[in-house]
């Protein structure tokens, strides 16, 4: 096991890409954030709550997605269901998609499939706190990256959060 | 997260956490429902076919929606005007219809016990959208997820299944349903049309005037009169009928709470339940029509997941 980023660099890195978000979107006037569930919306969370200290938090337009019906693997056995929450439309918008780990690019696949049933965005970026690269079975990058890792097929990426798991931590096993 | 039974047969082979999860997973397909593409891709490698044997307006629309919403193939199929009406048996048009890969099969038939007897011979998953005088799975989950929606919960609930118990499938999924969810049933109607076995087989209560379970209940179910069934008069007239045992407005408005009415549909107006009372804002019955779709989708969705 080995730890990728402790709690002070967790805070670091979400406050960096708090600060790239904001020098490519400003005032988040055109700008819409999507987590995706289930996990995502952890990460999407301390986003937003760092965005709110720096911008009028009215200005945010914050929303969750869950995949589960655009999923590719259906026959092989089902997932947990999640909620989809986005109260605002997303025609013309530039969207960000935020998600903890990108790694095979199925799951954002599946997320822009189901992100376009909600409308026409403007654009949409993709923002990942772990970006495990070479790994990829699709042709899907991030925009912005916490930290980009090399890792083998075999080897784990655990994210925890401390309000769901106790700590602020991200480990590869 | 699986259903633990292959088919949908009737409720009564559903454990409570089937039937919670059923209920879970059509809160989400509810809100894709209110979505501006109201269509999820979910089952788009899926081939489904309605056998319908007997007629229907509200299921087979609200399935065939359900399979659309969710991008599955569908095929319809009604007894008039196919082989069916030439000879052919159930199972040798199944059989055929199955050699066409087809994955699952959503059947309504008069025989009670036909979708279970298919379901020994064939490998396709089965949904029964009603049997005879036996179940119907999807109307009773559609009512518990509606009653959920307006009550909060189903534990502690107060329920009546009020006119023709006798020949209702929906009754009989509705009690199984409600039993195993730990809500209380009162079975209302004259003698004639509440069957004297059903005491022993469940715990529900039975109560012969129709105002004393109006006053009892939480939620009033009025089912239909069904007259075609019925091959010997249990009740003088339909006049009579709806003397003793009609609801109208102004019963409801003489109760001391105000209900929830529900009807399966399709109503006999001035019957069991009268316009007023039909179209008031105590009832949900347009809400379950709605509902039907959402929770259709769920049980598509959990019987086709994990299937090979």
């Amino acid at each position: 096991m080995k730890i990728i980023l402790n709690e002070q660099q967790l805070a670091i890195t979400i406050q960096r890409l708090t600060h790239q978000l904001l020098e490519n979107h400003l005032d988040l006037q055109n700008t819409v954030l999507i987590g995706i569930q289930p996990r995502g919306i952890y990460f999407s969370d301390r986003i937003v709550r760092q965005l709110q200290t720096e911008v009028k938090p009215e200005a945010i337009q914050y929303g969750k997605l869950d995949i589960t019906f655009y999923r590719d693997d259906v026959r092989k056995g089902l997932h947990e269901l999640n909620y989809t929450e986005i109260p605002f439309s997303i025609e013309n918008k530039n969207v960000v998609l935020i998600d903890d780990v990108l790694w095979t690019g199925r799951t954002i696949r599946a997320s822009l499939d189901a992100l376009l049933d909600f409308g026409r965005p403007a654009k949409v970026e993709l923002c990942v706190l772990i970006d495990r690269r070479f790994s990829r079975q699709l042709p899907i990058q991030a925009d912005y990256v916490g930290r980009p890792i090399d890792s083998i097929i075999t080897q784990k990426v655990k994210v925890f959060w401390k309000e769901k798991d106790g700590k602020d931590e991200v480990e590869l096993l | 997260m699986q259903l633990s039974t292959k088919h949908l047969l009737g409720i009564r082979d559903l454990q409570p956490v089937d039937i919670q999860l059923i209920l879970d997973t059509a809160t989400q397909f509810k809100e894709v429902l209110q979505r501006p593409i109201k269509k999820v891709p979910t089952l788009r490698d899926v081939t489904i076919v309605n056998l319908f044997y007997e007629n229907s307006t509200r299921t087979r629309i609200s399935f065939e929606l359900a399979e659309k919403r969710l991008s599955a193939d569908t095929i319809n199929f009604t007894a008039s005007g196919s082989s069916a009406a030439k000879g052919e048996t159930l199972l040798d048009t199944v059989n055929n219809i199955l050699s066409m890969k087809v994955d699952m099969v959503v059947m309504r038939h008069s025989a009670s016990g036909a979708p279970h007897f298919l379901a020994k011979h064939i490998p396709a998953a089965i949904v029964n959208a009603g049997d005879g005088i036996n179940e119907h799975p999807t109307q009773a989950l559609l009512d518990a997820f509606s009653i959920r929606e307006a009550l909060g919960e189903l534990a502690g609930k107060k329920v009546a299944i009020i006119g023709d118990i006798m020949h209702s499938r929906v009754a009989l999924s509705n009690i199984w349903l409600l039993k195993k969810m730990g809500a209380e049933v009162t079975i209302a109607g004259p003698p004639t049309l509440i069957p004297v076995h059903l005491t022993e087989a469940f715990d529900v209560r039975v109560e012969y005037n129709l105002r004393n379970a109006l006053e009892w209940c939480d939620v009033a179910n009025i089912l239909r009169i069904q007259l075609e069934r019925q091959n010997q008069p249990l009740f003088s007239s339909l006049r009579e009928y709806s003397l003793a045992y009609g609801v109208n407005k102004r019963l409801l408005d003489s109760l001391s709470k105000e209900i929830v009415i529900m009807h399966p549909g399709p109503i006999n107006r001035g019957v069991e339940l009268d316009s007023d009372a039909a179209d008031s804002k105590q009832s949900i019955i347009l809400h379950q029509v709605e509902n039907g779709v959402a929770v259709r989708m769920a049980v598509l969705y959990l019987l086709a997941g994990g299937t090979q």
